[in-house]
């Protein structure tokens, strides 16, 4: 029965005492499912997924006193006064009745070269030790001790943050990364006085 | 005269580069990416140099440009606790089913009474619901923000009793640049009455000008 099964298959091709031979088969296979897979997973993964986790700002409000008392009064600290319209007010030291308020803006020229000048202490003083430790292999962990001691020195810049309610809460932020880019350490974000209110609505610029 | 013959090329052309190509990407974007969280609200926060990254255990407390507040705590149990303990408050009953679905939710914003039907929505009605909402009422007289704070702490506190130190619950503000600063400012004095003075704000990452 087999033998007759054999002739039958072969007889198309004849020659019955022909060498069985393995088919020659192409090394190539035929990619495109695979292809197909992996562009799935691809535009899959681009979609549904979002790159790392989001970046924060620490920030470390000031406790709040359980007993109302008088601010301690700073001397040798710039207050920023937040409103709308993305404006800027400041005033250096302490708010006397005589203090005359300054505008300025979030450009390079307002806010930073305003923090820069100010604080030039600190920023001369981190830059020194930035290049003093990649001259002398200083560890990272010393390094940034120093700068965190420069920062808080007594001749470094302190910043009063105050946002009155017209205020954006980008422009608050936007302040706090001013006040990281030039490597000001002292900062608080606190409410504006009444007075410092009325300072800002009667404001006129200065010719 | 012989008539011009076109070679005769295979259709079938190598595709192994480009199939190399195509898991390396695959590779790289399992590897370097994560789910996107299915948020309800666009919420552009500004910008920052700072390159922290957001600790694990957050309690995120949203503000989108509408001033309404948005709550999210991650974490099956504690959010069950929370439910259970918020719903006691109020005075809204909360079944098995609607525990369990309210624990695999991610951001809400909007009150507890309204925060039951919410639930049974689907995510289609869920988005809806959501563009309607007013968002957690915070002001002084119904306070629920500060109750999710205050509740989503004491069971995180019971799900994972003395916990070590690093593993501690963190307080971030996910703000809209819009948003009034006001509105911030609640938030964080409603956190301050509790006590809590460390925050994360959450920004995006901008270029360092200065370096």
């Amino acid at each position: 029965m087999a033998d007759v099964q054999t002739n039958d298959s072969d007889s198309g091709k004849g020659g019955k005492h022909k060498k069985v031979r393995a088919k020659k088969q192409s090394t190539h296979i035929d990619m495109t499912p695979m292809v197909d897979l992996a562009f799935l997973l691809l535009t899959f993964f681009m979609m549904t997924t979002t790159f790392g986790k989001p970046k924060t700002m620490e920030i470390n409000m000031p406790v709040k006193p359980d007993t109302p008392e008088n601010q301690t009064l700073v001397n040798n600290a710039v207050t920023i006064l937040l409103t709308g319209d993305d404006k800027i007010y400041w005033y250096f030291g302490e708010l006397k009745p005589e203090t005359k308020l300054e505008l300025t803006n979030y450009s390079n020229d307002g806010l930073r070269k305003l923090f820069l000048d100010k604080n030039k202490y600190a920023v001369d003083r981190i830059k020194q030790l930035r290049t003093e430790s990649a001259t002398n292999n200083m560890a990272d962990s010393t390094l940034k001790r120093l700068e965190v001691e420069a920062k808080g020195a007594k001749q470094a810049l302190m910043v009063l943050v105050k946002a009155d309610d017209k205020a954006k809460y980008k422009n608050v932020v936007d302040v706090l990364d001013e006040l990281n880019i030039t490597m000001v350490g002292k900062y608080a974000i606190v409410d504006l006085a009444q007075q410092e209110f009325d300072l800002i609505n009667n404001f006129k610029p200065q010719p | 005269m012989p008539t011009v013959k076109m070679p005769k090329n295979s259709p079938s052309l190598d595709m192994t580069p480009m199939v190399d190509l195509a898991f390396l990407l695959v590779t790289f974007f399992m590897l370097t990416t994560q789910f996107r969280p299915d948020e309800p609200v666009i919420i552009d926060s500004p910008s920052s140099i700072s390159e922290k990254i957001l600790p694990d255990k957050v309690m995120i407390v949203a503000i989108d440009n509408k001033n309404r507040i948005f709550f999210n705590l991650e974490g099956k149990e504690i959010r069950k606790a929370m439910l259970q303990q918020m719903g006691d408050k109020y005075g809204v009953k909360f079944d098995d089913n609607e525990m369990m679905r309210f624990s695999i939710m991610s951001t809400f914003g909007m009150s507890v009474q309204q925060l039951k039907k919410y639930i049974t929505l689907d995510t289609e009605k869920r988005k809806e619901f959501m563009d309607k909402s007013e968002g957690i009422p915070y002001d002084s007289l119904n306070n629920q923000l500060g109750d999710w704070i205050r509740f989503g702490r004491l069971a995180d506190a019971q799900v994972n009793p003395d916990g070590p130190k690093e593993k501690q619950m963190r307080f971030a503000i996910k703000g809209d640049a819009q948003a009034n600063y006001t509105s911030v400012k609640r938030v964080i004095d409603i956190f301050q009455e509790m006590k809590v003075n460390r925050f994360n704000l959450i920004t995006t990452l901008e270029q360092n000008p200065i370096q």
